[in-house]
Parts: C-alpha cells; sequence; structure tokens
C-alpha cells in the first residue's frame, strides 16, 4: 500500500477516470463534433468579438491619421507597441516549452496541455506582430522589412537587432503553425472519421492529408514531430533572446546589458505559463475536462511558474546590482531613477509585488493546489510580466544622458484601445479554436492509458522512438 | 478474383494482439504489409520489420540549405551588392549575421520535416483503398488493424485468408481495389 502512494507520487497518473481509447475520442472529439454549441461560449465570444472592434477601431484611426494619436514621444520612442510586442511575444514562448521542451525532456504531462498551449503561442504571436508593423507607421509598406530586390537599390541591414527580429518572430510564427498543425493531423483524422455534418466531415478529410494511422506512416511521423521538437528548443530559446538584443545591442543605460537573453527568456515563460494557468483553469471547468487536465498538471505549471519566477527575480537584483557595480554614473542613475528617485518608481514597486512577492505562495500546496489562488497568481503575474516591460522600456529612455531631453511619458487612450483590443483578439481566435478543434491532442492522449501498452511496455509518444533496436534482419529494401 | 482485391485486412481489439498477430506475419514472410493505429506503436516497427526512414537526413540537408542560403543572401547583400560600413565593421561582419543564419537554417529544417515526412508518406492521399471497410473508421478511433497486401510475392488468395483467420482476429475483411 505503501508502495502503491509511493509509486502515485512519483508518477502520477495523468489521465484520470475510467478511459478507454474510445471513450477518450469520444470526450474530446464531441466538443467539437456535437451540435449544440454551449451557451457560454457564445457569451464569450461575443464579449471578445466586441472587445476585439476596439482593436479594429484603433487601427483604422491609427491608419487615417498616423502614430501621433499614441503617446510616444521624444525620448519615450518605444512605448506602448514594444511593451505590448514583447508582452506577447513573451506569452507565447510557454506554448512552445510545453510542446517541445517537455518533449525532450520526457514530461508525460505536457501530453494533455501541448495543444491548447500551441494554439495560445500562435494567437499571441499574431498579437505581437500587429505592433511593430503598425509602429512603422506605413503598415503597408511593411513588406520592406524583407530582403527583395527592388527599384530603390537598397537592402534591409542584417547587423541590425530590429533585422534579426524580423527573421527570428517570422521564424518563429512558421515553425510553431508547423508544429501546431502536424500534431493535429491524426486527430483530423479522428474527427473526419466521426463527423456527422457533411462539410466538416469533407473539411476534416482536406486537413487531415488522408491520414490512416499507417504503421509506416505513424513511424516518419514520429521521428519528423521529435525532429520538430529538436530544431523549436533553441528556437524558441533564439526568439526571446533575440528581441532582448534589440534592447541590449543599444547604448541606453538600463538596455545596454548582457545578461538580458536568459532574463527575457525566463520572464518570457512566465509570463507564458500565467496565461496557460488562466486558459487551462476555466477550460477543465467549462469542458469537463478534468480527467485529462488533471490538478497534477495545475500544481506542474505552478512549480514551473514558482521557477522561472525566480529566476527572474534575482535577474532584478542582479540589474540593480549592476547598475552600482558598473561604476557608471548613467547606469546608477538609472536605477535609483528607477526605483526610487523617479517619477515612475511606483511601478518598480509594483512590479516587484507581482513578479517577486507573490509567487512566493507556490511554496505552500495550500496555494499550490487551490485552483483559486492559482488563477489569481496567474494574473498578478501577467500584469507583473506586463509593468516589466514598461519599467524596463520606459524608465530607461525617459530620462537618458542629457537632462535636456528627458521627458515625462503617459499613454494615451488609443493606445489603451490598442492594448485591450489585441486582447479581445486574441480570446476570439482561442473561442474558435476551442469550437472547431480539438482542445487536447487525442491521440496523444491515447498512449498515456495502460490500454496502450505492448506486453506490458509503455508506448509513450515519442518516447524511445530513436531506441527501438532492429534486431530483424530482412532483405526487402529498405523503405523510405 | 484476386484481381481487383487490393489486400486482405484483420482487425484486432488490443495493440498486444497486432503485434503478435505482426510478428507471426512478418515470420511467414510477407513483406508488403502494413499495421493500423490509433495512436503510435514503437513495437509495430521491429514486429514489421518497418526500417529507419531516411527523413533526418533529408532534415539536416534541408538545415544545411536554409544556412547556405543566409550565408549567401547575407554576404551578396553586405559584401557584393550593397557594401556599406556600419559601426567600424568589415563588409563581412559574420557574428552579426548569425541570427538570420540561424533562424534559416531552422526555418528550412522545419519544411524539409513537415513537408518530407508527407511525402515520403505519399499524403495527401484522399482515396486509398482501405477506406473501403466501413470498419476501418475505427482505426483512428479504438481498433487495431492488419493488412496484407495482393501484390506481396507470397499473396494467394486462400492461404492468406486462411493464415489470417489463424491469427484469432475480430474480423477478417477483403480489401476491395
Amino acid at each position: 500500500m505503501q508502495d502503491a502512494i509511493e509509486e502515485r507520487k512519483l508518477h502520477p497518473a495523468m489521465v484520470e477516470g475510467d478511459h478507454d481509447f474510445g471513450t477518450v475520442s469520444d470526450r474530446i472529439g464531441d466538443l467539437t463534433l456535437k451540435k449544440r454549441t454551449p451557451f457560454f461560449w457564445f457569451v464569450g465570444f461575443a464579449i471578445a468579438f466586441l472587445v476585439a472592434q476596439l482593436l479594429m477601431v484603433t487601427i483604422l484611426y491609427l491608419v487615417t491619421k498616423g502614430i501621433g494619436i499614441w503617446g510616444t514621444n521624444q525620448p519615450v520612442g518605444w512605448a506602448f507597441p514594444i511593451i505590448n510586442f514583447v508582452w506577447w511575444i513573451g506569452i507565447g514562448h510557454a506554448g512552445t516549452l510545453i510542446s517541445a521542451i517537455l518533449l525532450l525532456l520526457n514530461q508525460k504531462w505536457r501530453t494533455s496541455i501541448n495543444r491548447f498551449a500551441e494554439a495560445m503561442t500562435l494567437f499571441a504571436v499574431a498579437c505581437a506582430g500587429l505592433y511593430p508593423v503598425f509602429h512603422t507607421g506605413r503598415p503597408w509598406l511593411a513588406y520592406w522589412l524583407f530582403p527583395y530586390p527592388n527599384t530603390m537599390g537598397i537592402w534591409p541591414q542584417f547587423r541590425s537587432p530590429l533585422m534579426w527580429d524580423v527573421f527570428a518572430v517570422s521564424t518563429y510564427a512558421t515553425v510553431s503553425l508547423l508544429f501546431w498543425y502536424v500534431g493535429l493531423i491524426p486527430d483530423l483524422a479522428t474527427l473526419r472519421d466521426r463527423a456527422k455534418n457533411p462539410i466538416f466531415k469533407k473539411l476534416y478529410a482536406i486537413f487531415s492529408w488522408g491520414w490512416r494511422g499507417s504503421a509506416r506512416h505513424w513511424h516518419r511521423y514520429e521521428l519528423a514531430y521529435l525532429i520538430l521538437a529538436g530544431i523549436s528548443t533553441p528556437l524558441v530559446l533564439s526568439v526571446h533572446s533575440v528581441v532582448s538584443l534589440d534592447f541590449s545591442v543599444s547604448q541606453i543605460p538600463g538596455w545596454h546589458a548582457t545578461f538580458f537573453p536568459p532574463y527575457f527568456v525566463a520572464g518570457a515563460i512566465y509570463a507564458g505559463f500565467a496565461m496557460v494557468l488562466l486558459l487551462a483553469i476555466p477550460l477543465r471547468h467549462l469542458y469537463n475536462m478534468k480527467d485529462f487536465v488533471t490538478k497534477t498538471h495545475l500544481i506542474l505549471m505552478g512549480k514551473v511558474m514558482l521557477a522561472t519566477g525566480l529566476i527572474v527575480g534575482y535577474s532584478y537584483i542582479m540589474e540593480a546590482f549592476f547598475g552600482w557595480y558598473s561604476g557608471s554614473q548613467y547606469e546608477w542613475f538609472m536605477i535609483k531613477n528607477r526605483i526610487w528617485e523617479g517619477p515612475y518608481w511606483a511601478f518598480y514597486w509594483m512590479l516587484m509585488f507581482c513578479n517577486v512577492i507573490s509567487p512566493q505562495f507556490l511554496w505552500f500546496k495550500r496555494f499550490r493546489e487551490s485552483e483559486f489562488w492559482l488563477f489569481i497568481i496567474s494574473i498578478i503575474v501577467s500584469i507583473g510580466m506586463w509593468l516589466e516591460r514598461f519599467v524596463i522600456i520606459v524608465t530607461s529612455i525617459q530620462r537618458d544622458f542629457l537632462p535636456s531631453s528627458w521627458a515625462m511619458y503617459s499613454p494615451t487612450i488609443w493606445d489603451w484601445t490598442m492594448f485591450i483590443g489585441t486582447l479581445g483578439f486574441f480570446f476570439c481566435l482561442f473561442f474558435l479554436f476551442v469550437r472547431f478543434l480539438p482542445i487536447i491532442s487525442i491521440f496523444e492522449v491515447r498512449t498515456l492509458l495502460p490500454q496502450a501498452n505492448v506486453h506490458g511496455r509503455p508506448q509513450d509518444f515519442d518516447e524511445n522512438v530513436l531506441e527501438v533496436e532492429y534486431t530483424y534482419d530482412r532483405t526487402d529494401p529498405p523503405n523510405s | 478474383m484476386s484481381e481487383n482485391i487490393y489486400g486482405i485486412m484483420a482487425e484486432f481489439d488490443t495493440p498486444t494482439q497486432l503485434v503478435d498477430a505482426a510478428v507471426k506475419v512478418r515470420d511467414a514472410g510477407y513483406t508488403k504489409t502494413d499495421g493500423f493505429s490509433p495512436f503510435p506503436l514503437h513495437d509495430i516497427d521491429e514486429a514489421l520489420g518497418i526500417k529507419r526512414s531516411v527523413l533526418p537526413y533529408l532534415v539536416f540537408t534541408g538545415g544545411i540549405t536554409g544556412l547556405l542560403t543566409a550565408l549567401g543572401l547575407v554576404y551578396f547583400v553586405h559584401v557584393i551588392d550593397y557594401p556599406i560600413i556600419i559601426g567600424g565593421r568589415g563588409h563581412f561582419s559574420l557574428p552579426a549575421f548569425i541570427p538570420p543564419m540561424f533562424e534559416l537554417t531552422i526555418l528550412f529544417a522545419a519544411f524539409t520535416a513537415v513537408f518530407g515526412m508527407l511525402f515520403l508518406n505519399g499524403l495527401p492521399s484522399p482515396y486509398h483503398p482501405v477506406f473501403n471497410i466501413p470498419r476501418f473508421a475505427l482505426a483512428s478511433r479504438e481498433k487495431f488493424f492488419l493488412l496484407i497486401e495482393s501484390r506481396d510475392p507470397l499473396y494467394d488468395y486462400e492461404k492468406v485468408r486462411a493464415f489470417m483467420d489463424s491469427l484469432s482476429p475480430q474480423e477478417v475483411f477483403d480489401v476491395p481495389e
């Protein structure tokens, strides 16, 4: 008995309840195929859709009038647009971490949360991408960012971090989409075989590419998936590193710091896990997915949040320390201005509360195991990560080397409508995803069931795919 | 009769039964075989004698192509077509070019992985004879299928049919072409 309890502690069940392959397929597939859309979906989608209209109106006014409608000024030339860009991109990182890095680390608990976390990544990157494009002021010329032969006879500057950003973010968006879509193919085949509505059946058939679950196909599929995970891992780390280089390659005190890449990556994962929790907790209740997204998942996500929160907290301390240790009067002035002397000191201390104090509660089981507290802490952390970008960006450039160029920054109503509008846009996309695609990877959950074992050996997705021993010798030509 | 038959298919309830049956099929010498399951089964690779795919080599080639493409692009832009001194660096300032080179490596490798996998799998294939069996819809849900194709050198309708029956499946189907 004691052994059983210990075993359960070490290897908690990732699927709760009495399930077999069929019930797993039905429970997850029915959310999409069931005729009746739940009432809350309409309410939620309507609200998100209305909020997204703020974005549309803002963009319309912005494009007609110019970016002067924002509070962006001199010297704070990078204000809300880049704050929000970095915030959204960061949120996306948790999805890739869950789908790629945790796969390589054999963390089985990723299996039931990777699908919607990856969707979150895609939608967050879509929101992030809007900001730099519209911040250019002439979004219809955004294609100038890409290197193509043109009659002007000029090329983009590849030594600039802003150019690196174009490459990093567009690669990230593309690879995330590929990764997500490859994961969807077998599940779309399941939906194709179960759909009653002829139109949807046709659509699922087209998008599943005629997948039939052949052993030879699965073999290549798993290899492709593993390779994608392997290359997405350095990719995701590179994306926020490149984003941080936008700042640290510059000469501005408060930006010009070598430790920005790891600091930004940790912050990105921190914010991303907060958003995954914010989505997972309501989803598992509203759609009764508690068998697949269990308490164990939430607790583990809480622990990741605590770990990354500690890295972020350490970075804040180091940032202040190096401001003093650098011996540069500009660096030290920036720290003083940011923390206690400047006009934005209150934001710094709110940030400390949100990102350093609030996750400490996760040390305690009582908070970690309570969905309510996890939800509250996730909201606080999301706000905190937004404040972090605000503090880094605004307090660094608002008072730089020359006092004659100092100025205050405050966002206008249009800064806020653009930000809130992207939140609406994000949730709009997420609601559509929840309605039309399986929110949990069905075929991967099947591999977690004990029935999936062959002679007692687990067949975990992508675990051991490279370790299958080919002892059987045969003479037929090798498969391509 | 055997002319318009694509193959003979047996249905099983559990992955263990499928893998055991696949071993017997392989040992009987059949080579044009396939297994179908609702999730990847590693043990069936060896059971059916499926060889390791060449996909990783393709992806490696794709990645290298991406790397060289990016290197060629930045070299052409900053050394040949539009040389301009920025920040006192030389025209060919490699460290500053690493991020775009890295990103294109990943991008090309990812495209090769996905489309290479689909290509080697022969997808998209809107029609396939196995879909003619109505029960095959359960292959994406909870059932396991084993197929011996009629183009197998050892194929003989009566023999294969009897052999399939001897594997104690749920049911045996003739798959029409």
